[in-house]
């Protein structure tokens, strides 16, 4: 008998230009940054480096933040909400247009499966902008009329989801009539460079989106400027609290996205097979680097066995590997920081005497890579129960009551996300009512929706992004 | 033989974990999406047209229409000897004797359906009969109806009880179980079919008669992929999957046999344990099998129309 196992089926990369070096993208155009510094950005796939960029200095963001305030005055903000309106639907459409190229870019850039830059990432891309455009010339009719624009925000942006965070950043603030000077990632800012040139392709005016690349010091220069009207980042808990200590009393507005440890408590009347599922893709989803991720798995005692016996199966089939594959579930890690970041918990939750499994999974030579894993015997006083690990590292806790699972779900200093699998619609709403999370998911996880508020609560941050609720963040009331 | 269940047949069956209709859904969708190329897929269309039931169930049918597609079964490619035969036949009873002569000495399986079928709504003694007679007319395998208004109404224990009667009167024949997913709706019905079908002794469930709409989808195929799947883990037997009734491209044949490597495993990537019950389907099998070692496609004219 023939063997039926999956070819290589790698997408081209031959859809992608990337230049070997960018400058910065301020007031309409691409200038060459005041500051002498440049970063390379690698394929955290086989290290190779793809191109090398600016890092923005003082000078460099004083002049972004110029633009922005230029644009904002003359242009932007006097501009009816209609115009604004087509500006956003314009590039909204030309992303769809582009979403092939984008996607094979972010897969280079971040590691991540193509098949999730191509049907999660650049699709939530589209929506969030054409959902925002739609937006632009109804803000009365939201209940937030009549509502004046803030001005000038400053947007630091993380390196998990490149084009979909500065879309959830960017089109919020342009439909409600401000203007932006946005940092991306220093490890991904080329999605970011393709947006400024999708931004001169619609004919943006000039100043309105401002791109400047950077790494730490660049970031703490944009977020700290004392001309941002508004403050909005998403990143480590450590950071958001330098910001906010920077930020308090400026009068600035800030919202701030951060970390998480989201419980996926997992009831013994479950839809067991969906269940694995949403428990897959809670935790290996962009190899867990996602601040939502479902990090601690609360099982029910009386089906733990079973549950970890068909988790262990499910894990056992994904496909680790080239992030171009169309066929590859779990891409590369994004940066040899983050790797060894993910090493030491995992290290710390070895000697604090959890078990660790991975599937038999041979790991690349090249780039960064972490096999999925599943720790059981953890506990709440483990350090990978309550650390933010941002990588494919599941912790199995169990419980044996609703009230326990609420009560563990809650003991952590996070509340991003949770989840809730049960086929008992009273015990959902039950548990959901008293869960402190700012997205409590059923029956399902990581699914987004630009019309869906996002945000923490604890030290997950404040602040929401999306929906009505992201659109006042914008907004002076 | 069928196994003991303990407790009620209503309890055991209620008992069994739900299933999320959109999650199952979605986990179909993703699986939808495995790009399938080169060596794999040449793989997975020889290994497709091997599990073909090559189907004709009309009442329009001839012995000539049967020989003529006994013929296609045996050589699916007239112009390229290396296309594998087909797994089986699959006639209406009466057309058993014809098939069986033209078939002879293949090694092409024969299966007929029986017990009324499609609806299944004779007597219990009309539908052993029928099966008998089906078995010693010389089918290999036998595809049953379920009875799916006492499914419906709840009466899992007559359902139970003709499945393993049918499957007594079978003989040596293999017994195909119809659950027609398309009358019973849910998934969850779908899953509590599956495991009363695979307790009464099926040795396949398979989906649909083809007389309904709709036949066999990805998501149901995938529950009753678990099913049999969780079902050996828990008793030991293997027992296999048909999925039948508007299958008709490669492409969607290729997204069944990615079902079934990452749904129950390898081990079921044979005709003996998993069947795409189709008529139209082999056609399009051989034509992309032909563009893979050619470069191009012949025009509909270069394959046999039955």
């Amino acid at each position: 008998m023939e063997i039926f196992e999956y070819a290589p089926a790698p997408e081209s990369r031959s859809i992608v230009s990337i230049r070997p070096s960018y400058d910065l993208f301020i007031d309409g155009e691409f200038v060459e940054a005041k500051s002498d510094e440049r970063i390379v950005t690698v394929n955290p796939a086989d290290e190779e480096p793809l191109a090398e960029v600016a890092a923005a200095g003082e000078a460099d963001v004083e002049r972004a933040f110029a633009a922005a305030r230029r644009a904002f005055e003359r242009v932007w903000s006097p501009l009816p909400g209609a115009e604004r309106g087509k500006y956003l639907f314009r590039i909204a459409r030309i992303i769809q247009e582009r979403a092939r190229e984008l996607a094979v870019l972010e897969s280079l850039d971040n590691g991540k499966p193509i098949k999730e830059t191509r049907d999660v990432d650049l699709p939530l891309v589209a929506a969030h902008f054409f959902y925002h455009a739609g937006w632009a010339d109804k803000l009365a009719h939201a209940g937030l009329g009549p509502a004046r624009p803030l001005g000038v925000a400053a947007q630091v942006i993380p390196w998990n989801f490149p084009l979909m965070m500065l879309a959830w950043k960017v089109a919020p603030a342009l439909a409600t009539g401000n203007t932006v000077v946005l940092k991306p990632a220093e490890t991904t800012p080329l999605t970011a460079l393709a947006f400024a040139e999708i931004c001169q392709e619609a004919d943006l005016p000039p100043g309105v989106v401002n791109i400047v690349t950077g790494a730490g010091d660049t970031g703490r220069a944009v977020v700290a400027h004392p001309d941002a009207d508004k403050v909005a980042f998403t990143g480590s808990t450590e950071v958001g609290k330098q910001i906010a200590r920077a930020v308090a009393g400026t009068g600035q507005r800030l919202t701030l996205e951060l970390g998480g440890k989201g419980a996926n408590i997992v009831y013994e009347d479950a839809a067991i097979d969906q269940a694995v599922e949403g428990i897959v893709s809670g935790i290996f989803f962009n190899q867990g680097h996602v601040c939502c991720a479902g990090s601690r798995l609360l099982v029910q005692e009386s089906i733990a066995e079973e549950l970890l016996a068909r988790l262990r199966a499910r894990i056992e089939r994904l496909r680790l590997g080239d992030p171009l594959d169309k066929n590859t579930d779990i891409g590369a890690i994004n940066s040899a920081a983050q790797l060894a970041r993910i090493r030491e918990l995992a290290a710390a939750g070895e000697a604090e005497g959890a078990t660790g499994w991975s599937p038999p999974c041979p790991l690349p030579e090249r780039g960064y890579w972490f096999p999925p894993t599943v720790f059981t015997g953890v506990t709440q006083a483990h350090r990978i129960a309550r650390e933010e690990i941002f990588g494919p590292v599941l912790s199995v806790l169990t419980f044996r009551t609703p009230e326990e699972a609420v009560a563990k779900a809650n003991n952590t200093p996070y509340g991003l996300s949770a989840g809730v699998w049960t086929e008992k619609g009273s015990l959902m709403l039950w548990t959901a009512s008293r869960l402190r999370a700012g997205v409590v998911w059923s029956n399902t996880f990581n699914v987004f929706d630009p019309a869906s508020p996002f945000g923490g609560y604890k030290e997950s941050g404040y602040g929401r992004e999306g929906g009505l609720l992201g659109l006042e963040a914008y907004l002076n009331g | 033989m069928p196994d003991t269940i303990p407790g009620s047949l209503r309890s055991y069956l209620h008992g069994l974990p739900g299933v999320d209709e959109v999650g199952v859904r979605r986990r179909a969708a993703d699986l939808a999406t495995r790009s399938i190329k080169t060596t794999a897929k040449r793989a997975a269309l020889d290994l497709a047209i091997r599990m073909v039931d090559l189907t004709t169930l009309e009442g329009a049918d001839t012995p000539g229409k049967v020989r003529a597609l006994a013929a296609k079964a045996r050589r699916p490619d007239p112009a390229d000897p290396t296309a594998p035969p087909v797994a089986a036949l699959c006639v209406y009873p009466d057309m058993i004797g014809v098939a069986a002569q033209a078939l002879a000495g293949s090694g092409v399986g024969l299966a007929s359906v029986a017990t009324g079928f499609p609806a299944g709504r004779t007597p219990l003694e009309v539908k052993l009969a029928d099966t008998r007679a089906a078995v010693a007319a010389g089918a290999t395998e036998i595809d049953m109806v379920i009875d799916r208004g006492a499914f419906l109404a709840g009466d899992y224990g007559k359902v139970f009880d003709e499945i393993t009667a049918v499957k007594a009167a079978c003989g040596d024949a293999h017994l195909k179980v119809i659950l027609e997913t398309g009358e019973l709706v849910t998934y969850d019905n779908v899953r509590r079919a599956s495991w009363l079908a695979l307790h009464a002794g099926a040795d396949f469930i398979k989906t649909s008669t083809g007389k309904v709409t709709p036949a066999a989808t990805l998501p149901v195929t995938l529950v009753m992929l678990e099913a049999v799947r969780d079902y050996r883990a828990a008793t030991g037997r293997q027992a296999g999957v048909k999925a039948a009734g508007g299958i008709r491209t490669a492409k969607d044949a290729i997204r069944y046999l990615v079902l079934v490597k990452e749904i129950a495993g390898d081990d079921w990537l044979d005709s003996a344990w998993f069947r795409l019950g189709a008529s139209t389907l082999l056609n399009d099998l051989l034509m992309q099998r032909t563009k893979l070692g050619t470069g191009h496609y012949g025009g509909p004219d270069y394959y046999t129309i039955d």
